[in-house]
Formats: structure tokens, sequence, C-alpha cells
């Protein structure tokens, strides 16, 4: 049943339950509501109870099944994490409080940032950025501030054509050039192209390891090592970190600049909007252009250092989205060292194991050893009117969310499949028999395919109009 | 089947150009569009602005991908055809009609013969 908003459920009566005494308070004339309260829904608690009981149940999470949506490490994020951030200690603080109030939070960011150098092999971190794109522009920024100081003009940044679309976008947002190059037959970036691009206009090149076909780059060393050469930056894109982490590093494989998207990796609730959190780690050469303030630690007294003259300044109010911080600290010290490797090694061996099973039956164009996830591709049901889009919907119908389709563009009508770590091997086996027989449908009974998903209450809908005149309040 | 037809002339990126005398029309192929999916917006240089073969003169994004428009040649935007922009959604019912972007005083004719005829377009879009 759809569930209407609590304005179309209004009662034009309101309810009465209790007598409202009569309060004498002396507010201003101006402050007190006229005219009457019957635009406002009237209802029992019993009902209210209801109607986001039965909003909850329309809701498709992580909580109720496998959510194989490639490129969002979409994990189980544990419960524990929700309870440390939902201390009074945390919920209750305020940003303008005196710092010698709030040890314990600047404890926890100036803490977070060291775990995060550890396991990127960088040399500092701010957290305030919001989310991915954020920690780019901020990084950017950061590069475009070190060659401004350095008095070198370049104006050019190189990404592949596999990369997140937000690549090239924050690149351009930031005032720079963006030149494409083309994966090689691998699926990777070679060394031998990216070296017709590299110049003294070099600025920088973005790079996402494991790449956005889930394979890992093997020349990231050579490219690093050609990239410094010119004088160029390499910035890594921290959207896969989940496929490696724990194992190898960025900083270790040449990367100067590094975001992370806290909410993927280190386990945050994501999708539905809410806050992320995209953190920005630098080389050491970087350091001093670090947004402020900075979290500063002297004689076992934590403060907010304004005091870097060369900072980009701030990229965000306050200090980043504190909750966020909050359950990635716990997130990592919960895990530890072996913990977090455990990550990379389930989530990459997941991933593998369905593209064995799902290669039996759907062409995988770059079929290689592959890290946290893989790209099938769809092309072969154009000649039947079925496209990737079709095939998603109808997986909808049988209770599974889809995985990403269309992206990365250089698979024709690509699915994207993440299983992450937190899977276990029924309930992949379960996604998988659910995916064959989606495609024994579209061979047999192509139209169910075509107009679904029926089985839910919401249908078809026309995601163009979705796009352009998407309504927002009731 | 895809119509591709033989007057016009044809980039890798799947734009079309219509030559009328001194001016270039730009579209955007029916097979572009069948691979672009629903459109969704699309956004057109200002009449008077310059554009460069070669390079991007806007953007086109449907619910799949949003994706540079490449100008097949050099020259002015001499108009831009606004229905474009109030309806994206209505450009792949009518790739080389009415769904053209915009018109261009051509610079510089010789850009011409680096673009790609129907037949090598038609190869081109086979594999």
């Amino acid at each position: 049943m759809l569930e209407g908003s609590l304005f179309e459920k209004k009662r034009s009566k309101v309810t009465k339950y209790v007598d409202t005494p009569k309060v004498e308070l002396e507010i201003p004339e101006r402050f007190l509501r006229r005219g009457s309260l019957s635009k406002f829904p009237s209802l029992s608690e019993l009902e209210v109870v209801r109607h986001f009981t039965n909003l909850s149940r329309l809701n498709y999470g992580i909580d109720n099944n496998i959510y194989p949506l490639g490129s969002c490490s979409m994990k189980y994020n544990p419960k524990i994490n929700e309870s440390l951030a939902e201390l009074d200690e945390f919920v209750d603080i305020h940003p303008y409080m005196d710092e010698e109030y709030v040890q314990g939070a600047l404890k926890i960011i100036y803490e977070l940032e060291r775990l995060l150098c550890e396991i990127t092999g960088m040399d500092g971190f701010t957290l305030q950025p919001s989310a991915g794109a954020h920690g780019e522009l901020t990084g950017l920024l950061i590069a475009k501030a070190y060659f401004k100081d350095k008095k070198e003009e370049r104006d050019l940044v190189i990404v592949p054509d596999s990369a997140h679309g937000t690549n090239p976008a924050s690149a351009v947002m930031a005032g720079f050039k963006v030149v494409e190059v083309k994966s090689d037959e691998r699926g990777l970036v070679s060394p031998s192209t990216i070296k017709h691009f590299l110049n003294d206009r070099t600025a920088l090149i973005m790079l996402t390891n494991p790449n956005t076909l889930g394979l890992f780059e093997e020349d990231i060393e050579e490219i690093a090592y050609l990239t410094h050469k010119v004088g160029g930056l390499l910035y890594y894109d921290g959207a896969n970190l989940n496929g490696i982490v724990g194992i190898t590093r960025p900083g270790d494989m040449g990367f100067d600049i590094v975001h992370l998207n806290l909410h993927k990796t280190f386990s945050t609730p994501h999708g539905g909007g809410g806050p992320g959190s995209g953190p920005l780690g630098v080389k050491d050469s970087l350091v001093p252009f670090l947004p402020v303030p900075r979290v500063s630690l002297k004689e076992g007294v934590y403060s907010l250092d304004y005091d870097f003259p060369k900072s980009i300044g701030k990229v965000k109010c306050f200090y980043g989205n504190f909750t966020v911080l909050i359950k990635a600290y716990s997130y990592i010290r919960l895990l530890g060292r072996e913990g977090l490797r455990s990550i990379a090694e389930i989530s990459t061996l997941n991933a593998n194991y369905l593209q064995k099973r799902i290669g039996e039956f759907l062409e995988i164009p770059y079929k290689r050893l592959c890290k946290h996830e893989f790209v099938a591709s769809l092309k072969s049901f154009r000649s039947k009117g079925i496209r990737a889009l079709d095939i998603a919907k109808r997986l909808i119908d049988k209770g599974f969310h889809p995985p990403t389709i269309y992206f990365p563009l250089i698979v024709e009508e690509a699915f994207m499949i993440e299983p992450t770590e937190t899977e276990s091997l029924d309930s992949l086996n379960r996604f998988v028999s659910a995916l064959r027989e989606v495609i024994e449908e579209a061979d047999i009974n192509p139209d169910i395919v075509k107009e679904a998903p029926k089985e839910h209450i919401i249908k078809r809908i026309d995601e163009a109009k979705a796009s352009r005149m998407l309504k927002v309040k009731w | 089947m895809i119509m591709i037809p033989e007057e016009l002339k044809y980039t890798d990126t799947h734009e079309w150009l219509r030559i009328e005398g001194d001016y270039g029309i730009v579209g955007i192929t029916q097979y572009g569009f069948e691979k672009l999916g629903d459109v969704v917006y699309v956004e057109l240089p200002e009449v008077g602005s310059k554009v460069k073969q070669g390079e991007s003169f806007g953007v086109i994004e449907s619910v799949k991908a949003a994706v540079d428009l490449i100008a097949p040649v050099s020259g002015t935007v001499e108009e831009v055809n606004e229905s474009a922009k109030k309806s994206p959604e209505n450009l792949p019912n009518d790739p080389y009609g009415k769904s053209w972007l915009i018109k261009v005083k051509i610079e510089n004719p010789s850009e011409i013969e680096k673009l790609l005829s129907g037949k090598a377009y038609e190869e081109l879009i086979k594999e």
C-alpha cells in the first residue's frame, strides 16, 4: 500500500485527548501565531507510529538484503558505530565551545587524522570535506596553491576514460583543463599512452586504484615516476580503497594526494543522501596548504591551530561532518590492523566469486582477477530490445537492489557489481540465482523484463521526467 | 534500422554537420541518441560565441551519463535551437530535423575534410 504524507491523512477535526491548560507566557506579540492550526495534520499517536513504520517497510537498505551497487561499497554498518556517535558527550557539544571543554572531540579528530595517514601512507590529513567530490576539489585547490607557490603555471589535469565523473568535474571547478586518456585493452592506464600527454603544463593525473573496472593499475609505479619526472602530482580517488585497504597504500604507490570516502570504506550509512565525509590526505610538501583550522597537540592539550599562512583556508564550516568521523574512528579502532586487511581480502574474494559465477551467463569484457568489484556487459541483449536498465528493474521484482548500471562509460550496457566483504556465501548465491532467473526470463518472456518492476507499489518510472521535474515538496 | 543520411558529415563522437553555404548546422546522430538513452538536459553556447573543431561546445545529459558535445567545425554560433533547451526529452525523436542544436558560421571550410562521410561513420558504429 502506498503511504500518503501526513498532510494527506489529516483529519479536519482536531483530536483532543486532554484539556490543554492555559499558559500565561510573556511572548512578544510579533512571535505569536495568527490564524488557525487547521492546515496541520491532526492525528493520534498510533496513526503517526503506523505512518512511519509503514514508510520504513517500503525501504530497501543493507539491513534488508545485499546491496551490490558498484563503486559505492554498500557494506554493513556496525550498529555500535551509531551508539557511539549518539553519546551525549558528542551530541550535546557545540563547535563554539571553548577548546578545554571539547578535548575528547579534538582528540578524535587528531587521532583519526593519524590513523588515516597510516592507512594511506600520507603525511597530513584534513577531515573537513563533506564527501568524495568535495575532497577532490580540496585536493585540486591545494595542488593549485602549491604550483602557484612554486611559481609554476600548470593548467592540465589528466583523467582516464574510466574515471569517476566527479574527477573531471572537480578539475574544471578548480580551474584546470581536463585531458582524457583512453584505457588500453587490459582496461588499464598504460604508461606508454600517458607519456605522450605529460609535459610542463601537467598539474595532476587523477586515478582510482583499483580502477572503476575493479582492476588494479599494475603500472602505477611507472606512471608515478613519469608524472613526477615532469613535475606533476598524482591524485588518488579513494572511492575504491575497499579493494586494497590494509594491503597496500596509495602513498607507497607514489600518490601525492588522496581523498577517502569514509562513508564507503569506513562504514557509515549512505545512499539516502545522508552525510558523507571525504577527508583529504597529502604528502609532506603539500601539508602547509591544508585547510585550517588544524588540530594540534602540545603537552597533552589539543587545540585548533589557524597559524598556517600558506593554507587554502576553510573548505567547510567548523570541522567536517563530525558524527561520521566518530563512526569511522570507531570502525577503524574495532577492526585494527588485521581487521582492516580482511576488508580487502574478503571483498576481493567475494567479487571474484561473483565474477566467476556470473561470468558463466553474462559477458565480462575485461575478465581478469578483479579487486572488490567487476563490470559485466549486457550488450548482447540489445538485439532483443532489452537494456541493462530493464534487467536492473526486474531484479527489483526479485527483491534485490540492482547493481550500478551504465558506468563505467567504457563498457556498453554496463552492470557494475560490488558485493562488499559483509555478504555471506549464501547471500552471494541468492543474488546469482536471482540474476540468472532474470536473464532466463529475458530470453523466454522479454516483456515481463521490459515492464518491470511489477511486484512493487511503484511501477516503472519515467526516469527522464524524474530527473527533470523532481517534486521535492508535497 | 539506424538512419545515417548520406549528405551529412559526421564526427567519431556522434555529431553530424549539415552544410548550407557558409553555414553549418550541428546535431547528434540517431545512433548517438540511442546510446545516450532518455535525455534530461542540454547545455548550448550563446549566440555569438566561438566554437572550435574537436572541442566541447556544450553538454548533453541523459539518465545514464553527461557527455560533452564536440564541435565538428570551428566558427561563430549564429543560432541556437531554443526548443532543444526547453524540451530536451524530445530530442531523440527527430535527430536530423527538429533536433538540430546550433548553427555555426564556418570559419575554415578545409576543416570539413577531416570529418567522416556517411559510409565511414556507418563503418565506425558497426564495430
